[in-house]
């Protein structure tokens, strides 16, 4: 069985380089269509990373009731806190809001000799998804001690209908990736087998078994399916690096607005999905192609 | 009474001879339903030498592909070295074949290997060791001549050379049977000579050879049995039979 298993896996390996054009027609067809999933994956990554920056930014403010006790604005912050599509909650005190708002007005705050927003402690409530917004207004004006609820509907109504786009768009676009690739894919591989369809036959006729024909097809579909995922991992590598680098220096004024998400972060994902992508599609490619050719 | 002896006589008749056929009938699908073989009733001994002949059509070739599982009967008793074809599952093809030799008129080596690595591959399917292999390999190379050429790949051979190869291949494992579709069709006279003489030896060395062909000199030369096809039919099955024209 050992004997058998290196056997093939070898012939797999000389079945790579014997057949050379049929190895070039299926690994430029793996790295193509990786490539291009590859892009997609990087980009939808980047626009998920922005707009959840984004989303971070918008807050929901909420004032107290005049004369409310420092105890009832700890529970409240401790209710808000605990709620699953809060992110974070910060209180705000009367005197950190004015020192907020004086940078503001600059020169024109130095006329004021009491704090004019006495009555301005908050909570700013940071939200995971802005989508969320209303359910939590709802609930804020169900707690007793809130006189009033500052929200940007605006905001958090386009947020949530661009991140919902960027959804349906990337997974659209994901599958009918992968749906192409493995049409492609396939074709090559069902071509490549059917030109050694003679020698399955053969190897029928002497007696052996769907394993031992099957496997060295195999070991071959993991090899290329490997090398055609590993050429655009690199070659995306390289290019992302060089891309992220030139717009955080030619677009240096985007920096403060827009993050981008390192290569590091990207290939962490993208660099095993497309390895099992690749492998995935030239383990199954190959099995399936050979079962066609083994009732003889 | 009667049923039981009859029965036991049956399986006296199937451990005896290593094809036995009984009542098979087959008929293609894409032929309208036209019987390829009509009501086979066929025996061969254990170390016989039989000729299978007649014309295209004739059904010749539809019997070999029985013998060899690739096709199934639609009705009867197909039992090749003990094995009934008629209810074998597909995974017991590959063990039921490694008790056969075949050889193809178009010779069907693996084009992109050498001599020795066509004759190894038989003995790799059924997982010899290595050693074996090395020992064995040259063996079968000398005996059908090639012991010189080993490291020739196909095209560098002539066709009486390739058709030596696949014998070499259809030997290695020591089959009971070997089964020939037409092993001269390709070869000029001289090569034919050479083939026949070789698969002669095989013979007398035990091995069961079932040569289907449509060649009347080599037929007519080597007086064995010959069993004659005509639209599916049995016509003839001569002990020492020549080949019978129209």
């Amino acid at each position: 069985m050992i004997n058998t298993f290196f056997y093939s896996l070898g012939q797999g390996v000389k079945n790579v380089f014997r057949n050379k054009w049929f190895t070039l027609a299926s690994l430029a067809t793996i790295s193509a269509c990786l490539f291009v999933f590859g892009i997609f994956v990087a980009v939808v990554i980047n626009v998920n990373h922005i707009v959840k920056t984004v989303e971070e930014g918008v807050s929901v403010t909420v004032y107290f009731n005049e004369g409310i006790e420092q105890d009832r604005i700890n529970q409240i912050q401790d209710l808000v806190t605990k709620r699953p599509e809060v992110y974070r909650c910060d209180f705000v005190s009367a005197d950190e809001a004015w020192a907020e708002f004086s940078k503001k007005l600059g020169e024109n705050a130095e006329g004021f000799t009491e704090n004019p927003l006495a009555d301005s402690e908050n909570l700013q409530i940071y939200l995971n998804d802005v989508s969320k917004q209303a359910d939590l207004v709802k609930y804020l004006e169900s707690v007793e001690g809130i006189r009033k609820i500052n929200k940007s509907e605006l905001t958090a109504n386009t947020l949530s209908g661009v991140k919902a786009v960027v959804t349906y768009v990337s997974v659209g676009m994901i599958i009918l990736l992968l749906a192409v690739s493995i049409f492609l894919i396939s074709n090559t591989v069902t071509i490549g087998i059917s030109v050694r369809k003679e020698e399955i036959n053969i190897m029928k006729y002497i007696g052996a078994t769907d394993f031992f024909v099957r496997a060295p097809f195999v070991f071959e579909g993991i090899i290329i399916g490997l090398v055609g995922s590993l050429i655009p991992v690199i070659v995306l590598y390289v290019l992302y690096n060089a891309a992220f680098d030139f717009l955080r220096s030619n677009f240096s004024f985007l920096n403060d607005y827009v993050s981008y998400v390192s290569a590091g972060e990207v290939f962490a994902y993208l660099a095993p999905a497309s390895i099992i992508i690749g492998v995935g599609i030239g383990f199954f490619g190959s099995f399936f192609t050979v079962r066609k050719h083994l009732h003889v | 009474m009667a049923e039981k002896e009859k029965k036991k006589s049956r399986e006296r008749d199937e451990a005896k001879n290593v094809i036995y056929l009984e009542n098979v009938n087959i008929a293609y699908s894409d032929a309208n339903g036209v019987p390829a073989l009509m009501n086979i009733n066929l025996k061969i001994k254990k170390g016989e030498f039989v000729f299978i002949v007649g014309d295209s059509g004739s059904g010749k070739s539809t019997l070999i592909k029985l013998l060899l599982k690739e096709l199934t009967a639609d009705s009867g008793r197909v039992i090749v070295n003990g094995y009934d074809l008629s209810t074998m599952r597909h995974s017991k093809v590959p063990k039921f074949r490694r008790g056969l030799g075949v050889v193809f008129q178009d010779f069907r080596l693996l084009k992109d290997r050498n001599v020795y690595e066509n004759v190894a591959f038989a003995q790799r399917i059924v997982m010899r060791p290595e050693r074996e292999i090395r020992k064995n390999v040259p063996t079968m190379l000398s005996l059908v001549g090639l012991a010189g050429k080993y490291k020739a790949k196909p095209k560098q051979l002539s066709g009486g050379e390739q058709q030596r190869v696949a014998v070499a291949r259809a030997l290695v494992n020591r089959p009971t049977i070997l089964l020939a579709d037409e092993p001269t069709g390709n070869l000029d006279y001289r090569n034919t000579n050479d083939i026949m003489k070789l698969l002669e030896k095989v013979n007398e060395n035990g091995t069961t050879v079932v040569v289907v062909t449509h060649n009347r000199d080599i037929v007519n030369e080597m007086q064995k049995r010959v069993i004659t096809l005509k639209q599916g039919v049995i016509v003839s099955d001569e002990k020492k039979g020549a080949y019978i024209d129209d």
